[in-house]
């Protein structure tokens, strides 16, 4: 039905490395629903600039290190 | 689930169920005769003001019982439901444009309310499907 969004994200991998945080705990840090981070997390969903942050936030780091966008675009039509 | 999921599949069903029990009211008091000498103002109010309270205590009753923070919403749950009202919108203007036509047409005022009320019930159904179908595939970015 939609097509993924090229911006992929290491959420999941931080979320494990940060003593293996609960996406729910996550959504109560980021101030979203549980089924937001799913939909981040899947690739289903992409969040705003400010949302983006918040995240980057709960796990200290930059935004670069929790979202990437691909060098090479692909077929932006 | 998302709350806000929920909710749509719950308006979806009080929209149906309260339009159904409406329609089977009215047909059971045509009997023999003409379908627009039933008086049917009476029980389309009734039917629309229990169909919003259904729905309210609902909600109400979804919030309670998720708990603490159930009914959270946020950004994506709002940008889903702006685009599915007006998706749910475009089956009004459809509606808005069939009355005007039934208006110039001097039809009775009993198809003129019918076909104003059955806008209603597809629109917010449109709305609904389309709210529960954003959830499921992904919702309507694009990129």
């Amino acid at each position: 039905m939609v097509k993924p969004t090229q911006v992929t994200n290491v959420i999941r991998a931080l979320r494990f490395a940060h003593d293996e945080m609960t996406q729910a705990e996550l959504a109560d840090q980021v101030g979203v629903t549980r089924q937001t981070i799913i939909a981040i997390e899947q690739g289903r969903y992409s969040p705003s600039l400010e949302m983006a942050f918040r995240i980057a936030r709960v796990f200290r780091v930059g935004l670069d290190d929790v979202f990437q966008y691909p060098d090479t675009e692909g077929d932006l039509s | 689930m998302a709350f806000e999921e929920k909710r749509a599949w719950v308006m979806m069903v009080v929209s149906v169920g309260a339009y159904t029990i409406y329609v089977v009211t009215i047909l059971s008091r045509a009997g023999e005769g003409p379908l627009a000498d039933v008086a049917y103002a009476g029980t389309l109010l009734w039917t629309i003001g229990g169909a919003i309270v259904a729905a309210i205590v609902a909600h109400i009753a979804m919030a309670v019982a998720g708990g603490h923070g159930a009914d959270r919403t946020d950004e994506r749950d709002r940008e889903i439901n702006q685009v599915s009202e007006r998706i749910g919108q475009s089956i009004l203007a459809i509606g808005a444009l069939a009355v005007l036509v039934m208006a110039i047409a001097e039809l009775r005022h009993f198809w003129i309310a019918n076909a104003v009320c059955l806008a209603f019930v597809l629109s917010s159904v449109l709305s609904s499907f389309a709210k529960i179908m954003a959830y499921r595939k992904g919702g309507f970015q694009t990129w």
